[in-house]
């Protein structure tokens, strides 16, 4: 006997679709390239999906990268940037003559898996979306190769245009090739930070200096030639200040011990190139088991021998499973691990074909590390400064878990409360601390502070080491306006039950009154919500 | 683990904070029991209204609400008057109903023409009906209004403690006697069960029935716009309101019941109903169809049967007190906590008529309920797709 069902519930909901991959890679860099290569050569049909190139108001969000606003106008144009982003990536070429369904331009916004345990979707969604419209597709399986994002740590003027992060300036050289800048400041003297001059150097745009707190820096070749080509690398500094009133016109650095002053370095950009962060986003929507772990530089999906999340169907691949020095300077790496998980999905379908083993992550250091001395070293000079750009929250009002600076509260009741406090109380969430402070919860969501919120919470909050739980991510991954994410596709039968709240006749009607005999359903005073109407 | 309060009351969402904050203001040694973060799961994710007109608790309500950043000592974004947008003459007609209800308790409710509306609210198109303006109600920040809570009950030297799990009740000559816990027992002379869509699995520790059905709903905010002159405004099948920072949250549709197997609230996903949210938000501001979103987030309430709340003292045990608002509770927490409050310390309530919301009107209830309302998980057909 069928049961009965709430028509304003769930239940028997259709969506609409689009269509249906038996297998998505998320995007087009050295792991997404080759897992998609490898899962077609194995026979099975493939989708992959890029979202590059990003709306030139993401650029400005910083969104996927650090961009600094540095990247010149032509990317309001997203067709030509279409045409260079293709031109820039050869490799997707191959793809599309080897029959691979390539989708550039197209964000992920969504993921839907077996919802909470009730009437959700039985098969695996994702929530797509161009610059006009947004669409649902259902998907077999997902291998999710979103790469590594910048990560962002304050210093006096971090929040000047003309700061980028190492990621937002390769993609402003290579993909976009619309870097505005013409004379950069590296920050951060390692692989990553050597691997930015180098590129610098490539691209013709003039390296006036590295500088890191550490002192240490990525022996090799790769200095060698920097150090051939002249280019000062300043150990054991920190940044002083940025000077310029509306942009980066140069930056001071300091020595950390000793007496010397402080020196300016003239430059329109500085490229901060501290650290790379896994994108984790995709994994933490879809609910895959995430773990903190330092080497690999943060929080990571928990993946098995051959690149299989804790969510069948889902599958990692590349920087998002962590970063490693050897990573950086060689894609072969990235590669090797899509080809790994292209191999276990077609496993997985029933081809008979060898596992690959992981490729070999090469030397492992504790990155957090570099981040913390980072951090540590420029803290007393952040009070005022703002860590989360959006919603205007310095150093000061996090740490003392204050109101925004708009609201009106009483201070002496405040001064008892803070970071320490809250600690007291149990251990230290960051979104609890956003709902307080609003420290990433404005557009961006945080991509420009969620890690330095992360690490300050851990640092001030006496917290150990990765106990601080990652910050949620929610749909959409990418902001999108009302207008693009707007069902237009939605069914008749969503329009006609929709209510605005559960839709039980009783809870409208006084409850000073029993309840009528039929729940209330024939009661004049009630009109449950329809928009059929 | 501390050895006693006069009362335990588990659950540390906006009904059981609100309720230990007015136990506390008489002097009463309450202690919060809460398995996470206070006001973490549905009191801190609502649309934050205050207007609810068919309570009778709305009189406290209203009073009380303009009242409470002085009395708790921090803010809650608290901001008075609420509109309701017609965009058919039939949409607003129904919301007619409400104010016809508020009206005749003696509140003032402005009938807008499209015009006025604009002025009021200038994002909606001119496809519209006409407005109400509630010369009451209105809305406050669920996140920033349980911290309140928490932080006023410590300073009145309550004590909250959170990730304790309770794991059962001692019973002691027709009493709760104490309160057990994943981190030692309390004990007590009272308790107040209010865990939300747990009230049902903890009443049962002492043998209780309370008949609620777990559901998920959920919300979609944007980027922020300037404000406007009052920012509960709201129509098209939404509920929501322009956040103080200009932030436009918003909720409504269909809400997916589900089933809560242990002390552990599910993870609260969003389904592609958020696109749904973006459609009608659209639609009931074309203005502003521009504005992007930023976050959606789900959160997961219980319904009882009727929908009402159950605010009701025990008879046996004869000093629990059972408190579920039935998926509205934010908004009239600071009444029903004045309200439960009471119960606890007087067994009955002086302000408001709570006859029709005790545990009693369901004794007959059938076992099948939720089957037969269709309220269960996995009703019917599964969500087909269409491709």
């Amino acid at each position: 006997m069928q049961r009965p069902v709430d028509p304003t519930s769930l239940a028997g909901k259709e969506f609409p679709l689009a269509g249906h991959a038996a297998l998505v890679v998320l995007g087009a860099g050295p792991a997404g390239v080759a897992a998609a290569l490898e899962a077609k050569q194995l026979g099975l049909d493939v989708m992959l999906v890029d979202e590059h190139p990003v709306a030139s108001p993401l650029i400005g969000l910083d969104v996927p990268y650090m961009f600094g606003e540095r990247l010149d106008p032509a990317v309001q144009n997203k067709p030509r940037m279409l045409e260079r982003v293709l031109g820039g990536r050869p490799e997707i070429a191959a793809l599309f003559e080897a029959g691979v369904d390539v989708q550039p331009g197209v964000y992920v916004w969504g993921a839907f898996v077996n919802g909470t345990g009730g009437d959700a979707p039985p098969r695996a969604l994702l929530g797509l979306a161009d610059e006009e419209h947004s669409w649902l597709l259902s998907f077999d399986r997902l291998i999710a190769a979103s790469g590594a994002r910048d990560l962002a740590l304050a210093f006096p003027g971090w929040d000047r245009p003309g700061v980028l992060g190492a990621r937002g300036f390769a993609a402003a050289i290579n993909l976009y090739q619309a870097f505005s800048g013409r004379r950069i400041v590296v920050l951060g003297a390692g692989a990553l930070g050597l691997g930015v001059a180098k590129l610098a150097l490539e691209a013709g745009i003039e390296v006036a200096g590295i500088a890191d707190v550490q002192g240490v820096t990525h022996p090799g070749p790769l200095l060698d030639r920097l150090n051939a080509h002249g280019i000062p690398i300043y150990l054991r500094h920190a940044v002083e200040g940025v000077r310029g009133a509306t942009e980066v016109e140069g930056i001071s650095l300091v020595p950390l011990a000793g007496p010397e002053a402080g020196f300016e370095i003239a430059c329109d950009s500085i490229v901060s190139a501290l650290d790379v962060v896994p994108t984790s986003e995709i994994f933490d929507l879809l609910g895959c088991r995430i773990a903190w772990r330092a080497e690999p530089g943060g929080f990571v999906p928990a993946l098995d021998d051959e690149g299989r999340t804790s969510i069948p169907g889902i599958y990692a691949a590349g920087d998002c499973t962590g970063v490693t020095d050897a990573a950086l300077v060689d894609p072969g790496l990235a590669a090797a691990s899509g080809r790994r998980a292209a191999r276990a999905v077609a496993r997985d379908a029933g081809i008979d074909v060898e596992a690959l083993a992981a490729p070999l992550p090469g030397e492992l250091r504790d990155r957090a590390a570099h981040s913390r001395s980072w951090l540590e070293a420029h803290l007393a000079s952040l009070d005022e400064i703002m860590i989360c750009r959006c919603e205007e929250v310095a150093l000061r009002d996090l740490l003392g878990v204050r109101p925004p600076r708009t609201l009106a509260y009483d201070r002496e009741k405040f001064a008892a409360r803070d970071l320490r406090s809250l600690a007291a109380e149990g251990p230290v969430n960051q979104d609890q601390v956003k709902r307080l402070t609003r420290a990433g919860m404005g557009a961006c969501q945080g991509r420009r502070c969620r890690e330095q919120v992360h690490l300050l919470l851990t640092l001030e909050g006496n917290q150990a080491p990765g106990s601080v739980p990652m910050p949620s991510y929610r749909a959409p991954l990418r902001p999108l306006s009302l207008r693009v994410l707007s069902a237009h596709d939605e069914t008749a039968e969503m329009r006609r039950n929709w209510v605005t709240w559960f839709g039980i006749p009783s809870q409208w009607l006084p409850h000073w009154e029993k309840v009528p005999e039929d729940g209330g359903l024939s009661d004049h005073r009630i009109g449950l919500w329809d928009s059929s109407q | 683990m501390s050895a006693g309060a006069d009362v335990v009351v588990i659950g540390g969402g906006a009904t059981g904070l609100s309720t230990a904050w007015w136990l506390c203001r008489e002097g009463v040694a309450v202690t919060v029991l809460e398995r996470g973060i206070v006001g973490w799961e549905a009191s801190g994710r609502n649309g934050g209204g205050a207007t609810h007109p068919y309570s009778p608790l709305f009189r406290e309500e209203q009073r009380l609400w303009p009242t409470m950043d002085e009395l708790l000592g921090y803010p809650t974004e608290y901001r008075r008057k609420r509109i309701r947008i017609g965009l058919s003459a039939d949409e607003l007609a129904m919301y007619e109903h409400g104010a016809r209800l508020a009206e005749e308790q003696g509140f003032a409710v402005e009938r807008l023409d499209p015009r006025a509306l604009r002025e009021l609210v200038p994002w909606v198109g001119e496809r519209v009906a006409g407005g109400l303006l509630y010369h009451f109600g209105g809305h406050a920040n669920p996140q920033r209004t349980v911290q309140a809570y928490a932080w006023a009950i410590q300073d009145l030297g309550g004590v909250i403690l959170q990730h304790t799990t309770v794991t059962g009740i001692r019973r002691s000559a027709g009493k709760a006697v104490a309160v057990e816990t994943d981190r030692g027992s309390v004990g007590c002379d009272a308790v107040v069960i209010a865990a939300g869509p747990h009230t049902g699995r903890i009443a049962a520790m002492i043998g209780v029935d309370v008949p609620l059905a777990p559901a998920r709903a959920e919300m979609i905010v944007t980027e922020p716009l300037p404000l406007i002159r009052y920012g509960g405004a709201d129509g098209n099948g939404l509920y929501g309101r322009q956040t103080l920072r200009g932030n436009l949250a918003y909720g409504g549709g269909p809400h997916e019941w589900i089933e809560i197997a242990d002390s552990r609230t599910p993870r609260p996903v969003n389904s592609p109903v958020v696109r749904s949210l973006a459609r009608r938000l659209a639609e009931l501001f074309p203005k502003i169809a521009h504005l992007r979103v930023i976050r959606s987030w789900a959160g997961i309430v219980e319904n009882t049967p009727d929908g009402r709340p159950i605010l009701d003292r025990l008879q046996d045990p004869s000093n629990v007190v059972i408190a579920t608002l039935s998926s509205v509770g934010f908004g009239l927490s600071p009444a029903s906590g004045h309200a439960l409050a009471e119960l606890v310390m007087r067994g009955k309530c002086t302000f408001a008529d709570l006859t029709w919301l005790g545990l009693g009107r369901f004794r007959d209830l059938d076992p099948d309920w939720r089957r037969d309302a269709g309220w269960l998980p996995g009703s019917g057909q599964p969500a087909a797709l269409r491709a």
